[in-house]
């Protein structure tokens, strides 16, 4: 292949500056996934509360995440702490804060449809067998909550990794920026590196993402009722 | 708040707001499009075992797993910055516009096929015996009940594709994302911009989610008889 291109990817040390890029925005993937996982189990309990103004608050949060996009949260996180707060807050805390929020209300969302699904009769024929009611939790509904919420969880997982490119708006370094200072180094030796780059970043995040939403269908398959 | 600089800011706003609202109905709908086509391949070759059909799938089932895969931002710089290297020239419109229906088509499609798995087999052939032919078929008894059963996750999915539209910035698209940066950029006005910003898209967005929960209750019929 003369001059395809193709080289741009593996001349200097390219692949490893892309890998870094690439990481950075994983690794806020990640730490939102963590946190904003964790809280969503809480908040989803929170959801199915009976009471009116806890329920109509928490209701509140999740679709204001829901109908406005992630895009103009990072927008008002990262402008409006400015005037909130007095100080400008660095794009990568306030991307960690925004997606955190986010994956909690979708997360919460997931755990109040799986909790409200379990039938009423479970716990009572637990109970009637003479189970208390930590012996209930233990060993039949929470088994049973993780089969239902585990896939849809893995899938938010993957919805997650895939919004976070967005954080290049808010001015982290990550792989789009990386390619690009790349794309216009090489631009006059080579013309056709914005193809290779950028069909590497797309073919990176579809490796990443589609094992791990194949997992969840395999899943899903598997713990069908 | 400036009163008088919203003011000023509102034109800016509204043609940003057209314009998402554009490129999202041309998405939306060309993606229902290819959604279908691609839905049908695979429902038809579950039924006609012909290679020709099998290999159209097995390209529908890839396609299917790449639009969901990656990222629409991605998908975006693939197509405005990598493509015309390869002499395909698209304008930034176009760019959009394209990459939301080769995202949401994907999306699209899945929600027709359990839309279609949903209506069971039995329903056709109770429709043959009783004399239909296989077209009145599928237009008088398995569409009505698959389209009824996808409409929540189809409505789910033209939500999702309306709040994507929000990066077209990158390929520098005069969206309400890029009025809200130019105006907080030029002028400081950050808390009136970003008042604005969030506005126009509940003023976009409210009422279409409103509007599919109607639609949802008004096709509750297609739970009858699963």
């Amino acid at each position: 292949m003369p001059n395809s291109g193709f080289e741009v990817l593996l001349s200097v040390n390219n692949l490893r500056r892309l890998a870094v890029g690439l990481g950075g925005t994983l690794e806020i993937a990640l730490i939102s996934v963590a946190i904003g996982l964790a809280l969503g189990i809480f908040y989803g309990l929170l959801l199915t509360s009976k009471n009116r103004l806890v329920y109509g608050l928490c209701r509140l949060y999740l679709e204001a995440f829901r109908i406005v996009p992630v895009l103009v949260w990072l927008f008002l996180f990262f402008f409006g702490s400015a005037i909130v707060l007095g100080v400008n807050v660095e794009g990568f805390f306030v991307s960690v804060a925004v997606f955190s929020l986010w994956g909690c209300a979708e997360m919460g969302d997931l755990v109040r449809g799986t909790v409200t699904a379990i039938p009423l009769h479970q716990w009572q024929s637990a109970e009637a067998l003479g189970l208390d009611k930590w012996q209930v939790l233990r060993f039949v509904i929470i088994p049973q909550a993780l089969r239902k919420i585990t896939p849809p969880a893995v899938n938010l997982v993957t919805r997650m990794v895939k919004t976070t490119p967005l954080v290049v708006f808010v001015g982290v370094t990550e792989v789009l920026r990386v390619g690009k200072q790349i794309i216009e180094f090489n631009m006059m030796k080579n013309p056709l590196a914005s193809f290779w780059i950028y069909g590497f970043i797309f073919m990176v995040y579809f490796l990443i993402c589609w094992p791990v939403s194949r997992f969840s269908k395999k899943l899903e398959e598997r713990w069908a009722f | 708040m400036n009163l008088e600089f919203m003011q000023g800011a509102l034109p800016l706003y509204a043609s940003a707001l057209l314009l998402t609202l554009r490129i999202s109905l041309l998405g939306i709908v060309l993606s229902l499009v290819l959604g279908l086509l691609c839905s049908l391949v695979l429902y038809q070759r579950e039924r006609e075992r012909s290679r020709a059909l099998w290999g159209l799938g097995k390209l529908v089932c890839v396609y299917i797993e790449f639009s969901r895969n990656t990222p629409l931002l991605i998908q975006l710089f693939f197509l405005y910055y990598a493509l015309p290297k390869l002499g395909l020239m698209l304008s930034n419109e176009e760019c959009a516009v394209i990459g939301l229906t080769f995202l949401g088509g994907g999306y699209m499609a899945e929600s027709f096929r359990s839309g279609l798995e949903g209506v069971s087999r039995v329903q056709f052939e109770l429709g043959l015996s009783i004399g239909l032919k296989p077209l009145q078929l599928v237009r008088f008894v398995i569409f009505p009940q698959a389209l009824a059963l996808a409409v929540p996750a189809l409505g789910a999915n033209c939500i999702f594709l309306i709040k994507e539209t929000s990066v077209v910035s990158i390929v520098a698209l005069p969206d309400l994302m890029s009025v809200a940066k130019e105006l907080i950029g030029m002028y400081y006005n950050t808390l009136e911009a970003l008042f604005l910003l969030v506005l126009c898209y509940l003023l976009l967005l409210v009422p279409v989610s409103f509007l599919l929960t109607l639609l949802e209750r008004k096709l509750r019929y297609a739970e009858f008889g699963i």
